[in-house]
């Protein structure tokens, strides 16, 4: 085995590329945070570790792109998984005309719906999480914070992530990004259920921020 | 109402005549339970910054009572501030005010006294935000220039950046801000505060004589962070009786800073910024302090710190604020100047950090 090459250093695990038995691999380490109690750290890493590849297991399941899973190593906190040759979306919406962007989102928005249908919300949708495959498919990575849930509040939750992500990297066409990932989304979820989601979107929107100031109102 | 002329007769013969020369902005913040005066030069000394705390006798801040406590010092901490400052009223350039996000009535209690300064004096009132003047004051006090801030107070937790014309929030809190979930459980745990002793100094000093680490659930989606979940289990947790209020302090403060540094470290990792600063009321915390230096280091950025004098909501960041607004053309009218309770940080056109 080649030495691992380290691709990213992330906020709370490291990416290696590697060679794995003659396969191109991410090695996804999750370092000990010293910041936080060695048992609480413990917890986090452990439980993100086992979860985070039954959440890609399940995405697949749900017809969205995610990385194979090879090996999952709870003691060290480490994950081997196919490495996805590609560009993260991140970049791309910057580098592409409107209506490509347009698509892109769209597409996106698409493969949110099969999750959310499927019961599962992915919890951290960032753009760099992002990434599309030189076929067209858009992969799924980084499901550390994501959930098996069927509730609207966490449906909501996870929209509305995705649409601040988009505000504060890319505030130039976050609006326009966002309608075309609703308009994937809606195709995928019935009428009613996408406009319940969008409803809680607002609710999430409205709450939160000045607590103090909302009991005051009741 | 406000007796400024008092200041006429007794701060005369105190007056530099250098100081003709400089210009002023005095800053009015009453957002919440502080009443607060600052005076800043417009060369960003700070002359003056006179905080009268509200303390309710029991439970939380009622807007209604807060409102009261303000217009009722609000004559006398304008006068120690203008005393402290040396500085005479009719010498102010601008007149500037916390106009939100913040409680209606705590509010609208500044924004009557600075509109009376500004129409009285004939100067130009500018209403300010109070969650980038948290920033503005942490990157004067510190020197920092463009940092990721995590802003922590009892009524904010907002991770942020500058980018483009204005500070864009990166993460924040999906229910309540860090400051009242610490402020809730003490209360409901039935300590006290005092002046000068508010409830997270007091929680810190207990969390201090904490051995175990209690499990408490610890919610971080995105970037964002929920704390009312937390807050609700330690609360459970206290009434039963089975813990130690000193353990479950401890497990608290770990548990929800654990939660706020790994979404700062989240954003830092995201940007590569190379600066990180802490500022809001909850920036007093060392503990806190220690978590998010510690993150700091390891992406190898500077670590800063709001002074704690100026980490509670104060009268000076609104002044200072003021400057900033002003020198780069923001006026605010008197019928424009109506209170902002939601008015959140990224609607802020920020044209000194170009």
């Amino acid at each position: 085995m080649k030495q691992p090459v380290l691709l990213k250093k992330g906020a709370e695990a490291s990416l290696y590329l590697a060679d794995w038995h003659g396969r191109k691999v991410v090695l996804k380490k999750r370092l000990p945070k010293k910041y936080r109690p060695s048992a609480l750290d413990k917890q986090i890493r452990a439980y993100r570790t086992v979860h985070e590849p039954q959440l890609m297991h399940e995405a697949k399941k749900a017809g969205v792109p995610t990385p194979i899973i090879f090996l999952v190593d709870q003691a060290e906190a480490t994950i081997i998984m196919q490495f996805i040759e590609g560009k993260q979306v991140k970049q791309l919406l910057n580098e592409v005309p409107k209506s490509e962007r347009q698509r892109l989102c769209f597409k996106v928005g698409e493969s949110i719906g099969k999750l959310h249908e499927y019961g599962i919300v992915h919890g951290d949708l960032t753009t760099s999480n992002l990434i599309q495959h030189p076929t067209g498919k858009i992969f799924f990575v980084d499901f550390g914070l994501g959930e098996k849930t069927r509730e609207l509040e966490a449906r909501g939750v996870d929209l509305h992530l995705m649409k601040r992500a988009l505000q504060s990297t890319h505030y130039k066409f976050a609006e326009e990004c966002f309608e075309s990932a609703i308009k994937g989304y809606s195709t995928v979820l019935s009428h009613e259920k996408s406009e319940n989601v969008l409803a809680k979107i607002r609710e999430i929107e409205r709450r939160g921020r000045y607590v103090a100031e909302r009991k005051e109102r009741e | 109402m406000f007796r400024i002329d008092r200041i006429h007769g007794q701060g005369r013969e105190k007056m530099k005549k250098n100081k003709a020369k400089e210009r002023y902005c005095l800053g009015i913040e009453s957002s919440a339970d502080d009443f607060s005066v600052g005076i800043s030069t417009f060369r960003g000394k700070i002359l003056a910054n006179t905080i009268d705390a509200y303390v309710p006798p029991e439970g939380g801040i009622h807007p209604r009572e807060a409102a009261r406590h303000h217009s009722d010092v609000a004559g006398r901490v304008l006068e120690s501030a203008l005393w402290e400052a040396e500085v005479q009223p009719q010498d102010l350039s601008v007149i500037a005010f916390s106009q939100g996000p913040g409680l209606g009535p705590c509010l609208r209690t500044g924004a009557t006294v600075a509109r009376a300064l500004a129409s009285y004096f004939n100067v130009p009132l500018v209403g300010i935000n109070h969650c980038v003047a948290h920033i503005e004051i942490g990157k004067l006090e510190t020197r920092s220039e463009n940092p990721m801030t995590l802003y922590v107070s009892g009524g904010n937790t907002i991770v942020a950046a500058f980018d483009s014309g204005r500070y864009r929030i990166f993460g924040e809190t999906l229910d309540i801000a860090l400051g009242n979930c610490l402020d809730v459980f003490a209360r409901e745990a039935g300590l006290h505060q005092k002046p000068g002793l508010p409830f997270g100094a007091v929680i810190e000093k207990l969390a201090q004589n904490g051995k175990q680490l209690i499990k408490l659930p610890y919610t971080v989606k995105g970037m964002d962070v929920s704390l009312s979940g937390l807050l609700t289990a330690a609360v459970t947790l206290f009434k039963k009786g089975d813990c130690k209020l000193e353990d479950l302090c401890y497990s608290l403060q770990e548990t929800a800073f654990s939660m706020v540094t790994e979404v700062t470290e989240r954003a830092l990792a995201h940007t590569g910024r190379e600066e990180v600063l802490l500022t809001g009321g909850v920036a007093a915390n060392k503990r806190l302090q220690n978590m998010i230096k510690s993150v700091a280091e390891e992406h190898n950025a500077r670590f800063d710190v709001v002074p704690t004098n100026f980490a509670i909501d104060n009268g000076a960041m609104i002044a200072w604020t003021g400057v900033l607004a002003y020198t780069h053309g923001a006026v605010t009218a008197i019928e424009k100047s109506q209170v902002r309770l939601r008015w959140r940080l990224e609607e802020v056109e920020v044209p000194w950090m170009q």
